[in-house]
């Protein structure tokens, strides 16, 4: 599947997961059948009405979908340039994007009889949308999550924790996400028959980055739908933060074919690309295969995975969905980088104006909104995904402006 | 009888059912805990017992391992080794040991970010046997199968219990040197299999290929070694002999005096409890 053989982005993977030279199923022998099993599921699921009108009732009156699409005055008054959207999917119940994609794998989860859940987190939104599913369904469920990143997202543990799940420490390796992958994957391998895995962005073993992009696809269609409302027409650019990259994905995947629109994946550039220290695998990586599928990894000549900075826990992770690895070297999508400071600055701006606090992981999509919406022209249409909300990084925020709470 | 032009691993297979036995293979990560203390325990393996020689290619994030495999990779990388160096060690060895099949074991990515083709044409030339890479299930190998075997290494397959009477004929039907039978569904150093159950899934793997088949994961002391090499072609153990040299380091993670003896000891009472053993492995 070649951008030149097809006039379509949008028909990917192939049957076996690989979107390109990307993707695949790089798993041990013992999880195979297993993610075969998976595939077929969620391939018998997607074609049953059934199933699609039970996730809409709970994305309806559960996660309060759809978010609405807010256009932001102030900020766009500020930049002096393009009509900025922010599309709130920071206002779903748990906060975040990440509950989308929660409550697509657990009704699969329940249909395929698992019985016990297992998910990584990073900044912790993940985990909290998994426990929250959890709850909901009456799922046992554990959580492998970092030590450094329990340590900076203490907030989130503890409501996972209230939420009835259990946190499991991650301390191998540089114990943030890499790791905490890693020890869920571990997990998995001992406990095939029981398990489900619920993986929290679009990568990992086929069929989990598309399953994972379906669900957040929501974010995409209802932009659509909601912009056509509001300005009758196409928007011009889109922005979305990257770390795996499932809410870019979900943004992006609806208007792959819409040649118009410009879609732009901001990455984690942490202290600067050129120090070594951020977590941008596009822009700073090289191909190669990790976790389940191949993509472009943050690894050194000999093939070893380097660690991952980000101030924002959910973007530190030396990996990317494959199908943005395909998309950038297919040219479709433009993938840039925002620093720490560059973010930190946005999260304050943001909130002075907006009166939105957003989570660290859209500041950087809407640093990088700063840096170019001033240049755009006044009716230029520009949508970022607000996919998170910042209440859990306030401590580390105050941290960083030297303040103790 | 034995074919000349055959590999090392074939010909060790055909020596050992000769012998009326199954083997022993060890697992070492290469460059654990030292360059220098590797070589050594690497040269010192044969003499110890070992029939089969597997190294690991360390890395960074291995997924199927416990943590005691994890640390041995972590050790290895922190004194320096890399893939080139791996294949420097077995060069080396082979100026010593011309017979022991030595398979290399470990993930995709080290073997990607040098190139499938180019590896496998340095790993045969340093005088490596086969490979053996967790993360690339058949679906996935056809990029390492081709170069490997133009290079004349054996792409040794593993299988696992969850894989079943539909999935072997595909995992097994290209694999080549010997099929190796993860006992447990779990990492490396788990708990291991009941006699009974490794019985059973030997026979079912039998059924569908005629490679000798290797059994490892939960293998820790002598007589499990022995129970397996009964059963299948070879027992593996590795997480018992990573620990065994764990426990001779001191805590700045150096050799102590010792190491290498303490461990080749485990070897080779390891491998007694092999050679003690009398299986019913077909003729």
């Amino acid at each position: 599947m070649s951008p030149e053989s097809t006039n379509t982005y949008r028909a990917g993977p192939d049957e076996r997961g690989h979107f390109g030279i990307f993707g695949g199923r790089y798993v041990a022998e013992t999880l195979m059948p297993l993610i075969l099993e998976v595939e077929r599921a969620y391939g018998a699921l997607r074609r049953d009405p059934s199933f699609q009108s039970e996730l809409d009732y709970y994305l309806t009156h559960y996660v309060g979908r759809p978010s609405p699409l807010f256009f932001a005055e102030r900020l766009t008054a500020r930049f002096g340039g393009a009509k900025l959207y922010f599309k709130r999917d920071e206002l779903n119940h748990t906060g975040s994007h990440k509950i989308n994609n929660c409550l697509g794998q657990i009704l699969l989860a329940r249909r395929m009889a698992k019985r016990r859940i297992i998910a990584e987190t990073g900044a912790g939104q993940h985990g909290v949308a998994v426990a929250t599913v959890c709850a909901l369904f009456d799922l046992p469920c554990v959580i492998y999550m970092g030590k450094t990143d329990i340590e900076r997202q203490a907030p989130n543990v503890f409501r996972m924790r209230l939420l009835g799940a259990e946190v499991k420490p991650v301390t191998s390796g540089s114990a943030t996400l890499k790791d905490a992958m890693n020890e869920a994957l571990r997990d998995w391998v001992s406990n095939v028959e029981s398990t489900y895995y619920l993986i929290g962005t679009a990568a990992g073993p086929h069929p989990y980055p598309a399953m994972v992009r379906d669900f957040q696809s929501i974010i995409g269609n209802e932009t659509r739908a909601q912009l056509e409302v509001a300005e009758g027409r196409l928007p011009d650019t889109l922005v979305a933060c990257i770390g795996g990259g499932s809410n870019a994905i979900g943004l992006f995947h609806p208007f792959l074919d819409e040649p118009s629109v410009r879609l732009v994946g901001v990455e984690a550039a942490g202290k600067g690309i050129e120090t070594g220290e951020h977590a941008a695998s596009l822009t700073g990586g090289a191909p190669g295969v990790l976790h389940g599928n191949r993509t472009y990894l943050l690894q050194d000549e000999d093939g070893q995975i380097t660690e991952a900075h980000s101030i924002s826990a959910g973007l530190d992770y030396p990996g990317i969905g494959p199908e943005h690895a395909w998309l950038h070297e297919a040219g479709r999508v433009s993938y840039v980088a925002a620093t720490d400071a560059e973010a930190v600055a946005a999260f304050q701006l943001c909130s002075r104006l907006e009166g939105i606090i957003p989570a660290l992981e859209p500041a950087h999509a809407l640093a990088h909104v700063a840096k170019i919406a001033g240049g755009l022209a006044k009716d230029h249409l520009l949508v970022m995904n607000m996919c998170g909300r910042g209440d859990k990084d306030v401590f580390a925020i105050a941290a960083r402006l030297g303040i103790s709470l | 009888m034995i074919g000349a032009s055959a590999g090392r691993i074939a010909r060790r297979f055909a020596l050992l059912r000769q012998a009326g036995r199954g083997g022993l293979a060890t697992y070492l990560a290469g460059g654990d805990p030292d360059p220098e203390t590797f070589r050594a325990l690497l040269a010192g393996l044969p003499k110890a017992g070992a029939d089969l020689i597997e190294i690991g290619m360390p890395f960074t994030d291995p997924m199927a391992d416990g943590p005691v495999i994890q640390l041995g990779n972590l050790r290895a990388l922190k004194r320096g080794m890399t893939l080139v160096r791996v294949l420097d060690s077995v060069r080396q060895f082979r100026l010593g040991d011309g017979e022991t099949p030595i398979v290399l074991m470990g993930y995709f990515n080290p073997i990607y970010r040098y190139g499938a083709e180019p590896f496998a044409q340095a790993a045969a030339a340093a005088g490596v046997d086969g490979l053996i890479v967790v993360d690339l299930p058949p679906e996935e190998d056809e990029e390492l199968r081709g170069p490997a075997r133009a290079a004349g290494l054996d792409l040794v397959r593993l299988t696992a219990p969850t894989t079943d009477d539909g999935r072997l004929p595909l995992v097994v039907g290209t694999a080549t040197g010997f099929v190796y039978y993860v006992a447990i569904t779990g990492i490396t150093g788990a708990a291991g299999a009941t006699e009974q159950s490794v019985r059973a899934a030997v026979q079912r793997i039998r059924r569908h290929t005629a490679l000798p088949v290797a059994v490892g994961f939960g293998i820790k002391t002598p007589a499990q070694a022995a129970a397996i090499a009964a059963i299948a072609d070879a027992a593996v153990v590795g997480t018992a002999l990573v620990q065994r040299l764990a426990d001779n380091l001191d805590a700045a993670g150096n050799a102590r005096p010792g190491l290498v003896d303490d461990v080749l000891g485990f070897v080779a009472a390891l491998a007694a409890g092999v050679r003690g053993a009398r299986g019913t492995r077909r003729p």
